[in-house]
C-alpha cells in the first residue's frame, strides 16, 4: 500500500489528462482522418488528403498567423522586458502593487477587452475621431482592420504573460552579482550584457513560449480588430467548425497549427540552448 | 607587518565620512564621521556588531554608495564621486556573488576581460590565480557545484586575480563552519603576505580580527570606538563598549578613594584613580585561591557557582558578597595549583597592571 501511495497521489492529474487531453486528441485525429458531411455523417477513411487540402488551401493564413504571432511576441519582449525589469529592480516595496495593477485588466473578460480596443480605434472613435474633428489627422486615417491593429491587440492582451516570467527570473538575480560586476570593471551596460540578461534568459524563454502560442492560434483579434483582410488561422479553424462545420478540414488544421508550433518551440528551445535555459533555471 | 610606526603611503583614506539614509522619511545616520587611514600592505579590519555602519563603510571604500559628507581617497586620489568600476579595489562578498551562469574559469578571467587585457596574459594569469587557490582542475565547474569553501576561494580569486591596490572582504568567512573558518584566517594571511595587497577585511567576530589582523577599527552605532592593534584593542580598550565586545570580561565599577576600589567585599587597586570609576578584568589574569592572597593584589571573596571544563582552560563563574559574577579562566596546565569546586569559598586576586581602569562618563 504504502509503495503505491504516490501513484495514488498522483492519479487525479494522470486522470485529468487522459480525460481532457488524450482523448479529446485521439478524437480530434480521428476526425481529422474522416470524411463526409454533417448531414449524412463521417466516416473513417485514413484520407491523409485532408491535410494536404487543408494546408494546400489556407496556408496563406497559416504564414499570416505566424508573421502576426511572431511580430506580437516581438513587440511584447521589447515592451514587456523593460517593465518587468523597473518592477524587479526599482519596484521597491510597491512591487505587488504594480504586479496587481498588472493583472488588473484579466478581472475583465479578454473578448469585452478586445472590443473596447475595438471602439477606442474606431474610425470616428473616441481617439481618432476628435483628433480629425481637430483637423490632426487626414479624414481617411484609419487604425482599425489593419494588420497593425490585430498586431497591437495581441500585443496587448499577451503583454502580462510576457511580463510575469521575465520579472519572477529578474527577480531572483542577487543584486549583489551585479554590484560584483561593476566592482570588476564592468560599465553598467556591460554588467547588463553579462550578468542580468544571461541569468534573465529563463524568463524571456518561457515569456515567449507562454506568448508566442496563444497570440498564433488566437481568432478573436483578428476578427473584432481585423476586419476582412487579414483573418489567421484561428478564424479558419472556427469558421470550418462552427459555419461550414466541416470537421475534417477544421481538425486537420488544428493539427497542423500544432506541429508547426510544436516544430517552432522544438528549434527555438535548440537554438537558445535548453540545457543552458534549464541549467540557469534550476540553480 | 606594518606597524602603525611604519606608514609610509596610505593606500585608503577617509575623512570625516559620513552616510546618510532615507528610511521612511527620517534621515538616518549610517556612518557618523569615520576618519580611517590604511598603509598600503597592511592588513586592517573594521570590527563591530551588525547594524554599526562598518559594512556601509567599506561599501563606500568601494564605491557602491556614496559618502553623503567626507573625502575618500585611494593611494592619495580623490575618489568619493568615482563610480566602482573605475576604482582600483576589488571586493569579495560576504555571500560570494558569484556568477552562477558561468564556469569558475570565466568567474576568475571576468574582471580581466573587461579590462580588455591581452587573451595569452589572461590564460596565464587565471591559471596562476587557480594554483594559489588551490582550484586547477575545477575551472569547467559551475559555482554551484563547488562547496562553501571552493566558492570562497573562487570570489578571492576572481578578485585577487585583477592585482587590485586593495581588497576589501565584507565578512568572507562567515558563511563557513568553524574549522573551514579557521584554516580560511591562515590561508588568507598567508595570500596576504605572498601578494602583499592592502586588505581590508569587515568582521563581526572578533577572533577572526584578532587573528589576522595588524589593526583593527571596532565600530559602534557609526563610529570608531577604537583604532590599535589587536594587543593593545585586547589588553587596553579605550571604552566600555570596546570591552565588551572584544573578548570575555569582567566590569566592576563604584566609587575609588585613594587609588582603592572597595566592591564586593573586597579591595580592587586603580592606583592614580579617584571618583566614580569601572574596571574591565580580563578573565585569564584572575587568579582563584582558597586563603585571601598577601602582597600587593586586588582580591576579592567570593563563591563558585559554576564550573565548566573546557579542555585547554576551565571557565569559573564566580559569584561576590554583592551578587556580581565574576568569570575566571584558569589554565588547565600539568601542575595546577587550584581545582575549586561548586559552592567553594574562594578568594579572586590580581595584579594592579590587569585592572584597566576606564574613569565613567
Amino acid at each position: 500500500m504504502r509503495r503505491l501511495t504516490p501513484y495514488l497521489l498522483a492519479l487525479p492529474s494522470w486522470m485529468w489528462l487522459a480525460i481532457f487531453l488524450v482523448v479529446p486528441l485521439a478524437a480530434m485525429a480521428s476526425v481529422s482522418l474522416q470524411t463526409g458531411n454533417v448531414i449524412d455523417g463521417f466516416v473513417m477513411t485514413f484520407s491523409v488528403s485532408n491535410y494536404g487540402d487543408a494546408i494546400g488551401g489556407y496556408s496563406t493564413q497559416l504564414v499570416r498567423s505566424l508573421l502576426y504571432g511572431g511580430c506580437a511576441t516581438v513587440a511584447m519582449l521589447l515592451i514587456g522586458y523593460p517593465v518587468a525589469y523597473w518592477i524587479a529592480f526599482r519596484g521597491g516595496s510597491r512591487k505587488s502593487v504594480y504586479l496587481f495593477l498588472l493583472l488588473l485588466p484579466f478581472f475583465v473578460s479578454f473578448v469585452l477587452r478586445t472590443i473596447s480596443w475595438g471602439f477606442l480605434l474606431a474610425d470616428d472613435g473616441i481617439l481618432f475621431g476628435t483628433l480629425k474633428s481637430w483637423g490632426l489627422l487626414p479624414a481617411g486615417f484609419h487604425v482599425l482592420a489593419t494588420a497593425f491593429a490585430v498586431v497591437a491587440g495581441l500585443t496587448y492582451n499577451w503583454l502580462p504573460f510576457m511580463i510575469l516570467p521575465i520579472y519572477v527570473a529578474l527577480e531572483r538575480v542577487d543584486p549583489r552579482v551585479v554590484e560584483a560586476a561593476q566592482d570588476l570593471y564592468a560599465t553598467r551596460g556591460a554588467a547588463f550584457r553579462k550578468v542580468v540578461l544571461p541569468l534573465s534568459l529563463p524568463g524571456v524563454f518561457a515569456g515567449v513560449l507562454m506568448t508566442f502560442v496563444p497570440a498564433t492560434a488566437d481568432p478573436i483579434n483578428a476578427q473584432v480588430l481585423g476586419g476582412t483582410g487579414n483573418t489567421m488561422i484561428g478564424n479558419i479553424i472556427q469558421t470550418e467548425y462552427l459555419v461550414n462545420n466541416d470537421y475534417p478540414t477544421a481538425s486537420a488544421l488544428s493539427f497542423t497549427l500544432m506541429a508547426v508550433l510544436l516544430v517552432g518551440i522544438f528549434v527555438y528551445a535548440r537554438v537558445l540552448g535548453t540545457e543552458n535555459v534549464l541549467e540557469a533555471a534550476a540553480r | 607587518m606594518a606597524e602603525h610606526g611604519l606608514i609610509e603611503q596610505s593606500a585608503i583614506e577617509l575623512e570625516g565620512v559620513v552616510k546618510e539614509y532615507l528610511s521612511h522619511g527620517e534621515v538616518v545616520q549610517a556612518v557618523k564621521g569615520v576618519t580611517l587611514d590604511i598603509a598600503e600592505g597592511e592588513f586592517f579590519s573594521l570590527l563591530g556588531p551588525s547594524g554599526c555602519g562598518k559594512t556601509t563603510t567599506m561599501r563606500m571604500i568601494a564605491g557602491f554608495e556614496e559618502p553623503s559628507e567626507g573625502v575618500v581617497r585611494l593611494h592619495g586620489q580623490d575618489v568619493t564621486n568615482v563610480p566602482p568600476n573605475r576604482r582600483d579595489v576589488n571586493m569579495v562578498f560576504q555571500s560570494y556573488a558569484l556568477f552562477p551562469h558561468m564556469s569558475v574559469w570565466d568567474n576568475v578571467a571576468f574582471g580581466l576581460k573587461q579590462k580588455k587585457t591581452p587573451q595569452e596574459e589572461i590564460r596565464r594569469r587565471v591559471g596562476e590565480m587557480l594554483e594559489i587557490v588551490d582550484l586547477t582542475g575545477r575551472e569547467k565547474r559551475r559555482p554551484r557545484e563547488l562547496s562553501g569553501g571552493q566558492q570562497q576561494r573562487v570570489a578571492l580569486a576572481r578578485a585577487l586575480v585583477n592585482r587590485p591596490r586593495a581588497l576589501l572582504l565584507d565578512e568572507p568567512l562567515g558563511a563557513l563552519d568553524l574549522k573551514l573558518r579557521q584554516a580560511m584566517q591562515l590561508e588568507l594571511k598567508r595570500i596576504q603576505r605572498e601578494v602583499g595587497i592592502t586588505f581590508v577585511y569587515v568582521t563581526h567576530d572578533q577572533s577572526e580580527a584578532l587573528t589576522m589582523s595588524d589593526r583593527i577599527a571596532v565600530m559602534n552605532d557609526g563610529l570608531v570606538e577604537q583604532l590599535a592593534g589587536p594587543r593593545e584593542i585586547y589588553e587596553r580598550p579605550a571604552s566600555t563598549f570596546v570591552a565588551g565586545f572584544i573578548g570575555t570580561s569582567n566590569l566592576l565599577s563604584g566609587t575609588a578613594t585613594g587609588g582603592v576600589l572597595e566592591a564586593g567585599g573586597g579591595r580592587v587597586l586603580v592606583p592614580g584613580h579617584d571618583g566614580e570609576v569601572s574596571v574591565t578584568i580580563r578573565p585569564e589574569k584572575i587568579s582563584l585561591s582558597a586563603d585571601e592572597p598577601a602582597g600587593d593584589l586586588s582580591a576579592l571573596p567570593g563563591t563558585v557557582a559554576e564550573v565548566v571544563y573546557l579542555g585547554t582552560y576551565t571557565s569559573y563563574a564566580v559569584t561576590l558578597a554583592d551578587g556580581a559574577e565574576i568569570t575566571v579562566f584558569q589554565q588547565n596546565a600539568h601542575d595546577a595549583a587550584t581545582t575549586a569546586e561548586r559552592g567553594d569559598s574562594v578568594w579572586l586576586s590580581w595584579q594592579a597592571r590587569h585592572s584597566y581602569v576606564m574613569e565613567s562618563r
